[in-house]
């Protein structure tokens, strides 16, 4: 007989290996998926994996998988720092898209003025845009006690609408012949988040999201508030006795996640993108979800959590066109990675017992 | 002995060689797609196009596709791939793919690129639309005939100019034929979402209309119009034909094959050049799907005479008098519309209430 054994003590060993243990079992079930589907499973997945990294075009998808994990990365990393707490900020999708419109915004007021300011003034108020966009669930939950997952989820719903008016109305590019849609940022050089170095898909958001990937390190380890963070998720009571404020907890938590999502948006939205549009949100902010979890809440495994999502992404794009893999296939793996991901890590806290149970 | 051998395997080589070139002189043409192949409309349709060069040219073409490519970054990423992996030519197919095609194409100058329905052009870059209001003209006279509730049901997807201009030219021909006539328009916001279309379709039911347009790609309106009963739609990019009879009474259908086979053909044959082509019912971009039995025989007859004059070009769906919606003049008798306005359409008729968002 088979059955799970609560473990005394949560198993570090596991903890590490379940990143590894799922991405192995998403490539075994993925390729008797592929084959099912009649492609052939080895080439599939080494299409998946290796050709970006280190296929006959690396020298463009290398670049492209900073350019795809920077925001995953940047997002996830402020959500976990709520997530550790038990504050769960689901919306991390609508503050990227306020993000945007507000450093956009703030960056077209000026135009076509070639201030050397105009992109600090646009990081700032793409920051801020996300910040108060998160502030909305905050505020609510500390003053009214609402839950915060559902305001902050519907809040997402709120932001699309104002994107669509944003780039119908407001923000519509006067020369564009009534079509929706802002000026595009990249020809306009005082406002573009350009590459650094030409050919490299290093720009501003991938610069931000290692600093946040640092911040977020030495937050959790050296710092009071880290500390009070990981004791609220881990013994609330323990930390209410501790001196942690829960109000203040929720608003740091909340108001970082907010601005780092607003921070993704507006350096995608003067870089990348380029430009507001109606479809310019493509899930960021709820992937970003996945790879919080995926990289274990740890600043470093979202580091590598982020890459690994953008390499399924990329490599999922070339499968799609190589193999003519179609794109569901490829989003039921990425779900697979999930999945197993979840369904493994029950082995930190539990262990498979054979036999029947001792009496204690 | 030994030099029979060898003769034999520099053959063999040579063969192989020889095998090897045919395979490179393959022309490659990619597609990006912006909804799922199945979506039973728009990229569905652009999908039989890809599917007729195949037809057409064998052996001599290979084409690829990706599907489910969002507008932005990843749309340039995806062009760009398929332009390293040695595409010869590449049909994107969106609005939002414009300034990623115009980006990819400046990076390799030697792949065609071809745009549908945008208006930024280049040296290797097309661009290319169906006059799809020609279709809403046929549909706006059926629509005017058959509704005895006289509220005619729009979903709009975005307001774009595509998008007014198939609103204005079905309202212009339903309420020539029914003065009564009143349209209520909602805005989905989306190409392809079939839960907010088929709530988008229960709303304008349930506010009377009994005919449904839609500019949206899913057949959910369709569904939605076949629970309620009595309520009329047509098919949108694509035939939709499972419908049919009732509640789909006819269809809009985008041929792109003609145009991607004709283009396809030009790079082959190595006279492609830019350009902006947009060509309607007469030259068979805009198909008319079948009129169902569920209309009348004489609203048939009607809705075909006005097909007919489109395609010979005797009538133009934007003949005057037109006014814009506050009253002010527009086309004066007898006027035809000149095709810049129509591009940048960004007005209702007269007659429409509601305003275009904004």
């Amino acid at each position: 007989m088979i059955r799970l054994e609560k473990r005394p003590q949560p198993s570090r060993a596991w903890s590490l290996a379940t990143p590894l243990v799922a991405v192995l079992a998403t490539m075994a079930f993925g390729g008797l998926l592929f084959a099912a589907l009649g492609k052939p499973p080895v080439e599939a997945i080494r299409t998946i994996f290796w050709e970006p990294l280190f296929g006959e075009f690396a020298f463009y998808y290398r670049p492209q998988l900073l350019v795809k994990g920077a925001p995953l990365v940047l997002i996830a990393i402020g959500l976990s720092l709520g997530f550790r707490a038990g504050i769960w900020n689901i919306g991390a999708e609508g503050q990227y898209i306020m993000g945007a419109i507000f450093g956009a915004g703030a960056g077209l007021a000026f135009y076509p003025s070639d201030s050397f300011l105009i992109f600090p003034f646009m990081v700032i108020a793409g920051a801020f845009g996300g910040w108060i966009w998160a502030m909305i669930p905050a505020v609510l939950k500390t003053r009214f006690g609402t839950n915060e997952i559902l305001v902050s989820l519907m809040l997402v719903y709120v932001a699309e609408q104002f994107l669509a008016s944003v780039s119908l109305g407001l923000l519509k590019n006067p020369e564009g012949f009534g079509f929706p849609g802002s000026r595009n940022l990249q020809s306009w050089d005082a406002a573009h988040n350009a590459e650094l170095i030409a050919g490299t898909g290093m720009h501003w958001g991938v610069v931000s999201a290692l600093i946040a990937v640092i911040f977020a390190y030495v937050l959790l380890n050296r710092h009071m508030t880290g500390y009070h963070i990981r004791l609220t998720g881990e013994a609330p009571r323990a930390a209410r006795f501790a001196g942690v404020n829960p109000a203040r907890l929720v608003l740091f938590c909340l108001g970082t996640s907010g601005a780092l999502a607003g921070l993704a948006g507006m350096f995608e939205v003067s870089g990348p993108s380029g430009q507001v549009s109606i479809d310019f949100n493509v899930g960021y902010g709820f992937t970003a979800i996945i790879v919080a979890f995926l990289g274990r809440l740890h600043p470093v495994g979202i580091l590598l959590a982020g890459g690994l999502m953008a390499l399924t992404y990329i490599g999922g794009d070339i499968a799609q066109s190589n193999l003519q893999l179609p794109a569901a296939a490829i989003q039921v793996f990425q779900g697979m990675l999930l999945f197993f991901l979840l369904a493994f890590d029950l082995l930190t806290n539990f262990r498979i017992a054979i036999g029947k149970p001792e009496v204690a | 002995m030994k030099l029979t051998n060898l003769l034999t395997s520099a053959a063999v080589a040579l063969g192989l060689a020889a095998g090897a070139a045919w395979a490179q002189d393959k022309t490659k043409v990619g597609f990006v797609y912006v909804g799922p192949v199945g979506d039973g409309g728009w990229t569905y349709e652009h999908d039989q196009g890809r599917k007729a060069v195949e037809a057409e040219f064998g052996d001599q073409v290979e084409t690829v596709y990706v599907e489910n490519v969002a507008e932005g970054p990843d749309a340039e990423r995806v062009m760009t791939q398929m332009a390293l992996e040695g595409a010869d030519l590449i049909f994107t197919t969106s609005f939002g793919y414009m300034d990623p095609t115009i980006n990819v194409a400046k990076k390799f100058p030697n792949v065609k690129f071809e745009h549908a329905t945008g208006y930024k052009r280049a040296d290797n870059v097309s661009t290319y639309s169906a006059r799809f209001y020609e279709g809403r003209a046929v549909q706006g006279t059926i629509a005017g005939h058959m509704t005895e509730s006289n509220i005619v049901g729009y979903i709009g997807s975005y307001p774009i100019p595509e998008v007014i201009r198939g609103i204005n030219s079905a309202y212009i021909h339903a309420k020539k034929v029914n003065p009564d006539v009143q349209f209520k328009i909602v805005w989905a916001f989306t190409w392809f979402d079939p839960a907010k279309e088929a709530d988008a379709a229960k709303v304008l039911i349930e506010q009377g209309a009994d005919v449904i347009l839609q500019h949206t790609d899913s057949t959910a309106p369709q569904a939605a119009a076949q629970n309620a009963g009595n309520v009329i739609t047509f098919g949108q990019a694509s035939d939709m034909a499972e419908y049919a009879p009732k509640p789909r009474v006819s269809s809009i259908i985008d041929n792109w094959a003609p145009y991607y086979i004709a283009r396809t053909k030009a790079v082959i044959d190595g006279t492609w050049e830019s350009v902006d082509t947009w060509d309607g019912i007469g030259a068979g971009m805009v198909g008319i799907g079948e009129i169902s039995d569920a209309v009348p025989a004489e609203v048939k007859e009607a809705a075909l005479a006005l097909k007919e004059s489109i395609a010979n070009g005797t009538y133009h769906p934007f003949t005057g008098p037109l006014n814009k919606q506050d009253g002010s003049a527009w086309l004066a008798e007898g006027e035809v519309a000149d095709d810049g306005t129509l591009a940048g359409m960004n007005f209702y008729v007269e007659g429409i209430e509601g305003d275009i968002p904004q």
